[in-house]
């Protein structure tokens, strides 16, 4: 029976997508209602193959929910690689903007891939990362199933149309211009629905808990699960020009809008890159090191802290703009505060291996994660320096921002998301271990040093950028035009575009160890787990 | 009163203390008599129940 209106509703989804691409006013919203179409027919087609056929009954309480998590980790490889390379293409088009070819002009240049590339890594790595070690650590730390049987699944598949319908809408010019919110409307509706599924699939599972406690790894992603969904509701408040064309105008306009945007911008940081991955620190952490946290009192604090401090630290991003100079301060102190917390939690996270320091030496796994907390302490220090207004005079507009925000992705999500990946995959194919450990360790000093090279090229460009821009004569003029900054940074570019080439070898690789592990490594003894021959 | 300097008022006075009273109040109950003891158990979850889901709630120990 249920088949029959999910046959209806997907027939009528096809047809209204079909209406939607004739009445296209845009060619972005022409591909995406195709896109729509596409997927709707598709799946039409699928749940009529499979109507009235038996259905076989089985009792699944008493294994987790693994499928949708094996996706999710193929999804996360598959993106961070894509993710990657597009940024170290647009690494590159600065560097030599003759890469910015003639005949892809409004496709590929450098204006629109660089929302492709921050939204593939952030969005589609990111949040595929997010969402399957979400669902993995949910289930195990309430020894419970996930709730809600195949609405996981559509979080899963729903979360990806919305990549393919930003990331293709980015190329084709839909954008509504907002850092890190660019989606057009409609993938914004979409977005939500996918996202109040997800809250509804982790809420649903703690309820069905068997622990009496909610351990708090769990914590930091419900905080970042319902403050993204407030986040996002709020910053795309927008009005579509027309129902059959991308194109939005935003409800608020002038200062509000920029507040509102760096309020969504700074606790995108905050909540997406910092509050959920530290729900992977506070469980892959102790998994790997074998022993609990260091202290747990300290992650309780360290949970409230943060969420009590990070959604005031927005405004440190409109220094010397119109808005008032009582928020911008207001931003500027919280976000000095909140460095007490950020490093509370990366000391937490350091000292669970104290006692197993060793492990350093043997494990290249534990060593990834030992490092992303270490440039998750790097990082969360340099944050509260540029907020200073008079540091932020220096270094905002520069490409020191730009080092910043990739000592974060790249060393701390980036690297403990690695980590976790390499936990994962042997559990969840039912592997004894990784392919091979060695690979490992050449994915890890690519992705060091390539950091390393990223972050201090920027640190370079960014500050001579700042220092030329401000430089002035005898007579007050400004000695250096624009033009002489771009000129004195190719050497850095260059460097950088190296260091992002490293970064992404390292990541192929770990595909390659992934896969050959899923693939042929040495299968584990049968656990209690194992599916019964039917 | 117009309703912005309403909530202004508001979240400057009331709203700032309620928040300000929770925060303080978190830090003082985490630390409070016996909290060691206490949490030793929830931080030994992640031990637990790694292949399969507990069958009764109060199903805690050893099993994994």
């Amino acid at each position: 029976m249920s088949n029959y209106i999910k046959l209806i509703a997907l027939g009528l989804i096809t047809l209204c997508a079909l209406i939607a691409a004739n009445y296209a006013r845009d060619l972005a919203y022409l591909v995406n209602a195709l896109t729509i179409a596409l997927v709707a027919a598709g799946m039409f087609l699928w749940v009529l193959r499979n109507t009235d056929e038996p259905v076989v009954k089985r009792d699944l309480s008493g294994e987790y929910h693994d499928g949708v998590i094996r996706a999710g980790v193929i999804a996360t490889a598959l993106w961070g690689v894509v993710g990657f390379l597009v940024g170290t293409f647009i690494a590159f088009q600065l560097a030599f903007p003759s890469l910015n070819f003639e005949w892809a002009q409004g496709l590929a240049n450098f204006g629109r891939l660089r929302p492709l590339h921050t939204s593939a890594v952030i969005f589609a790595f990111g949040g595929n990362a997010l969402i399957a070690t979400s669902f993995y650590v949910v289930q195990r730390t309430c020894a419970a199933r996930l709730w809600g049987g195949n609405l996981a699944w559509f979080v899963f598949w729903g979360y990806q149309l919305v990549i393919v319908l930003a990331a293709s809408g980015y190329l084709l010019g839909a954008t509504q211009s907002k850092e890190y919110a660019e989606p057009e409307w409609y993938v914004d509706l979409w977005l939500t629905v996918v996202w109040l599924a997800y809250l509804a699939v982790f809420v649903g599972t703690l309820v069905r808990r068997k622990e009496p406690h909610i351990y708090v790894a769990n914590w930091f992603f419900l905080s970042f699960i319902i403050t993204v969904a407030m986040l996002h509701v709020v910053n795309n408040i927008s009005i579509p020009v027309s129902i059959f064309g991308s194109k939005s105008v935003q409800l608020f306009s002038g200062v509000q809008d920029a507040m509102t945007q760096w309020w969504y911008g700074h606790n995108a940081v905050g909540f997406f890159l910092t509050a959920g991955f530290l729900g992977m620190m506070y469980y892959f952490i102790p998994k790997q090191a074998g022993r609990p946290v260091f202290s747990y009192k300290l992650s309780i604090i360290h949970f409230w802290a943060l969420i009590f401090l990070y959604i005031w630290a927005g405004p440190h991003h409109l220094h010397y703009t119109a808005l008032p100079d009582w928020a911008s301060t207001l931003g500027m102190v919280f976000s000095i505060i909140l460095w007490m917390p950020s490093w509370g939690g990366m000391i937490n996270g350091l000292m669970t291996l104290s006692g197993a320091w060793d492990k350093l030496r043997t494990d290249p796994v534990i060593r990834m994660m030992v490092i992303s907390l270490g440039f998750y302490g790097m990082s969360t220090f340099e944050g509260p320096m540029m907020s200073i207004r008079a540091v932020n005079s220096l270094s905002h507009y520069t490409d020191w921002t730009i080092g910043h925000v990739h000592s974060g992705a790249l060393g701390w999500n980036g690297m403990i998301t690695f980590g976790a990946l390499y936990f994962l995959v042997p559990k969840l194919w039912n592997r004894e271990r990784l392919y091979s450990l060695s690979l490992v360790s050449w994915h890890f000093w690519l992705a060091t040093i390539g950091i390393i090279l990223y972050a201090a090229s920027m640190w370079v460009t960014g500050i001579m950028e700042g220092l030329m821009w401000r430089e002035v004569d005898a007579n007050g003029f400004l000695v250096n035009s624009f033009a002489d900054t771009v000129a004195a940074k190719l050497p850095m570019y260059v460097v950088r575009g190296l260091g992002g080439v490293m970064f992404l070898a390292g990541a192929i690789i770990m595909c390659f160890n992934l896969y050959m592990t899923a693939r042929q490594g040495p299968a584990t003894q049968a656990t209690g787990s194992a599916v019964p021959a039917e | 009163m117009e309703t912005y300097s309403l909530l202004r008022e508001f979240a400057d006075s009331w709203m700032l203390l309620t928040l300000f009273v929770f925060f303080v109040g978190v830090i003082l109950w985490v630390f409070r008599p016996g909290a060691s003891k206490i949490y030793e158990n929830p931080a030994g979850i992640p031990f637990r129940h790694e292949d399969s889901p507990a069958q009764s709630r109060r199903d805690n120990g050893g099993e994994g």
